[in-house]
């Protein structure tokens, strides 16, 4: 060969590997065939079959081939790429060839395992995927990965109990953080709260030593009364201004962002005579009384779940709301820390002292906690705790008409348990049967259709309470743009995955918890934002990241700069230069090709996936073999 | 969504049994593909006619591969993406629908049978949709006929 031809591109040199997964491919395709027909075709220097490829020996032979054979390509046709794609990327890596050098076949997910009872036809497949697979590599080029260096400060919006939780968390592992509240306090939705479920301590006791902290924290900058007012940048190099009450906007460098901006309770304008009376108040405004001192002299006090929720104003269960109520009607049966306001003779006249000594308080919990347990989980009857007459301790009659109860888990099952053993009445209704409050005389009643009587009745009440749903913050969209991060149909923040990546956003280096995620209790909080900070502290910690090289590519000379492909990213990873030319932020693109199928100059090109790469894979499947 | 009666296109149908359909799916990465790969999992059963390219999402295929496809004899292009409320990409699969409707269109005026190609929204979970897809797309094509651009290169 002449010495002058260097500069040519040298002729591929592929090498195939078809994989018989035990019997899993082999069993259903003939690959002893597939190999030979691999051997064929153009640009293949060699073609083999393994029992097991993602073996040791199966991994070793491919390095050892590819010295051997002087390749400069790889294709495994094996199972997917979704699990084993990494692993062969990396043996080609060891072996000196770049991991976008390899291409995978898929010949059991989407071969073997679905023609299972037609070898040969199976089998034509499997070699017209192999050709797919050879048409692909003779296109490839090596890519070099961007490395980006992250700014190891995080941004938490939200500075309610996952808020603080997740942004004590990093700042315990030694990384500033910014904290955004909007409002002029820390604490969220928590703060507002009288007692909480399954503690004796109260919201504020709980809530207040978390506070403490965070303001105690010298990693941690907090801005009050503050909001984002705009992001720009990506994983790692995030400019953030944080725009404040009439203040001067406040710019911060992030290398990692939170969302924790909680939630809000429906308000049931329309729905069962909210402020028609006095006395028909939300569960959060019965929170707010109690705290307040302000509860008003009760006989008989009614919940009614669901109140707006599943089918009426929002279409989901908002989960926490039993739980809420069961928590409330134990404190009116128990007259809890005295939020009745009973006294001294009215209590007398029940023949219950108001104030136990505490610790027989505690001793009389333990006892029946003990005795539950031992009860185990069994459920008696609905509506079983309520005969005629029975009424709880505090003298207050409570009622909760529900669709049914959602104390999911254990502890909240206790929780119900334990209402019904204070004699709380639990009173079915169904979805086209709603319980109806009325005034009469100026005095509540609730009219319902007893599920078991089959008919209908009224019950006289001087409260209800509406146990509204938690719903999306009414901002949450501003957010969701700033971030380009997205919003689920209810209008709550949506996480990458629902099972595996529950507080990841699909766009690196942004992360949610909490209540904006959907409703939580303060539990189920406290374990997002840690798993949340755990999450944003990974590149913080790596003080890099690496870009995968699947990204756009704008080609100045075709570009006339119409601006269609900055307008069509949906991660902003496009600007136009100031030669009014676009440019691809390699970091932020996330290689969708959004802007390379819509250029109408064909000027972007997708790494890795070019035009060129899927056009012959599309022309060697339809080729009549 | 396919005509059950006769039209114009299915005269080009190639005589006797011995139509072996080809068919294009492109699979958006993160749904569609893994929705593929659960069928796969599952063991469920489907015609061996189609072959599947991975994109990474379903906005990337550009309108000029699914005509080129058509045009080496493609007798069906099927084009899987997430559903659009859980798109990895934001939103990316509603530019896609519109593409496709488009397509369809034009696919029809050059005297195709607009049915060759088809949009589905097949989530990762979704191993069965993918199964049905399959099987009623495959019935569809086979319906349909040969593309008249089969053979021809
Ligand atoms: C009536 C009622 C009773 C409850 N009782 C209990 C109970 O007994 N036990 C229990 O475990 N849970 C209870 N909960 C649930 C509990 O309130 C939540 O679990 C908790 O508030 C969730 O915390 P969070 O930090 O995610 O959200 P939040 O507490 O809502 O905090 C979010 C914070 O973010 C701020 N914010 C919002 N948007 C922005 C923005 N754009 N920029 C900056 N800051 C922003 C808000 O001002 C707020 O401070 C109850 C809820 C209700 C409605
Ligand atoms: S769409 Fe194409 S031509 Fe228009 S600005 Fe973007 S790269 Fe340039
Ligand atoms: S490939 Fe997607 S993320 Fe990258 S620049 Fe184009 S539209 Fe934006």
């Amino acid at each position: 060969m002449p010495e002058n031809t260097s500069t040519e591109k040298e002729k591929p040199r592929i090498g195939v590997f078809i994989c018989h997964c035990g019997s899993n491919i082999g069993g259903f395709v003939d690959v002893k065939a597939v190999t030979e027909y691999a051997s064929t075709l153009p640009d293949v220097a060699y073609a083999t079959d393994n029992l097991y490829t993602c073996a040791e020996d199966g991994l070793n032979n491919i390095k050892e081939t590819i010295k051997e054979h002087n390749l400069d390509r790889i294709i495994v046709a094996s199972c997917t790429p979704r699990t084993h794609a990494p692993l062969f990327q990396r043996t080609c890596e060891a072996a000196g060839v770049n991991k976008y050098m390899f291409t995978f076949v898929n010949l059991r997910e989407h071969c073997s395992w679905v023609h299972m009872k037609e070898k040969e036809k199976a089998t034509q497949k499997a070699k017209d995927l192999v050709r797919m697979g050879v048409a692909r590599a003779r296109f490839l080029e090596p890519q070099e990965e961007t490395r980006v260096d992250v700014t190891p400060t995080a941004l938490v919006v939200g500075g309610g109990v996952s808020g603080m939780t997740a942004a004590l968390s990093l700042a315990n592992m030694g990384f500033p953080v910014h904290l955004v509240e909007k409002d002029k306090e820390l604490g969220g939705f928590v703060r507002s709260l009288h007692a909480l479920m399954m503690t004796t301590k109260s919201a504020n006791e709980t809530i207040r030593p978390l506070i403490d902290k965070v303001n105690a924290h010298k990693n941690i900058t907090q801005h009050l009364s503050s909001h984002v007012a705009s992001v720009e940048g990506f994983i790692g190099n995030y400019d953030v201004s944080i725009g404040g009450d009439g203040a001067e906007p406040k710019e911060v460098k992030v290398g990692t962002i939170i969302v924790a901006t909680g939630a809000v309770p429906l308000v049931p304008d329309g729905l069962f005579g909210y402020k028609e009376h006095p006395g028909i108040i939300t569960s959060s405004e019965f929170e707010e009384l109690c705290n307040k001192k302000e509860l008003p002299r009760l006989k008989s006090v009614a919940f009614i779940q669901c109140a707006g929720a599943r089918g009426q104003k929002v279409s989901y269960c908002s989960r926490i709301c039993c739980n809420v109520a069961i928590k409330s009607a134990i404190h009116i049966a128990e007259n809890r820390d005295n939020i009745l306001g009973v006294t001294e003779e009215k209590a007398a006249e029940a023949g219950e002292a108001v104030e136990e000594p505490a610790a027989e308080k505690k001793a009389e919990e333990e006892g029946s906690e003990r005795r539950r347990r031992r009860r185990g989980r069994g459920r008696q009857a609905e509506d079983g705790a309520g005969e005629e007459g029975a009424a709880p301790s505090s003298g207050v009659e409570v009622t909760v008409f529900n669709r049914d109860v959602m104390a999911y888990g254990v502890e909240n099952e206790l929780e119900f348990n334990k209402a019904r053993e204070k004699r709380v009445k639990f009173v079915r209704y169904g979805p086209d049967n709603l319980p109806k409050v009325s005034v009469k005389d100026g005095k509540l009643e609730v009219g319902y259709f007893h599920e078991t009587l089959k008919m209908e009745r009224t019950m006289p009440v001087d409260m209800v309470i509406l146990s509204t749903p938690l719903v999306a913050q009414p901002d949450a969209a501003t957010l969701s743009q700033l971030l380009k991060v997205p919003l689920g149909q209810d209008g709550f923040f949506q996480e990458a995955h629902v099972k595996l990546r529950p507080v990841d956003f699909a766009t690196d280096g942004v992360y949610v918890c909490g209540a904006c995620r959907g409703p939580a209790d303060i539990a189920e909080s406290v374990s997002q934002a840690a798993g949340a900070a755990s999450r944003a502290s990974i590149p913080l910690a790596n003080g890099f990241v690496q870009a995968e090289a699947l990204t756009s590519v704008v080609d100045e000379t075709k570009c006339t700069g119409c601006g269609t492909c900055v307008e069509v990213c949906p991660y902003s990873a496009l600007r136009k230069n100031d030669e009014g030319i676009s440019e691809v932020i390699a970091a932020a693109c996330k290689g969708c090709g959004c802007c390379g199928a819509t250029c109408p100059e064909g000027a972007i090109t997708m790494t890795h996936y070019t035009d060129q790469q899927l056009l012959a894979e599309a022309k060697a499947a339809l080729e009549e073999v | 969504m396919s005509s059950a009666t006769p039209n114009a296109q299915s005269q080009e149908k190639a005589e006797g049994d011995d139509f072996v359909p080809k068919i294009i799916v492109f699979c958006c990465n993160w749904c569609s593909y893994a929705g593929a790969d659960l069928a796969g999992v599952s063991r469920l059963q489907m015609p061996p006619h189609f072959r599947v390219i991975r994109v990474m999402c379903s906005a990337r295929v550009d309108p000029e591969f699914v005509l080129r496809a058509i045009q080496k004899g493609a007798d069906g292009v099927l084009v899987a993406g997430c559903h659009p409320a859980d798109c990895h990409y934001i939103g990316g699969n509603y530019r896609t629908r519109r593409r496709i409707a488009l397509l369809r269109m034009l696919l029809q005026q050059f005297g195709y049978d607009p049915d060759r190609l088809r949009l589905e929204w097949i989530s990762a979970g979704e191993g069965e949709k993918f199964q049905k897809t399959m099987v009623d797309f495959t019935k569809t094509i086979e319906e349909i006929g040969a593309s008249p651009m089969r053979g021809g290169d």
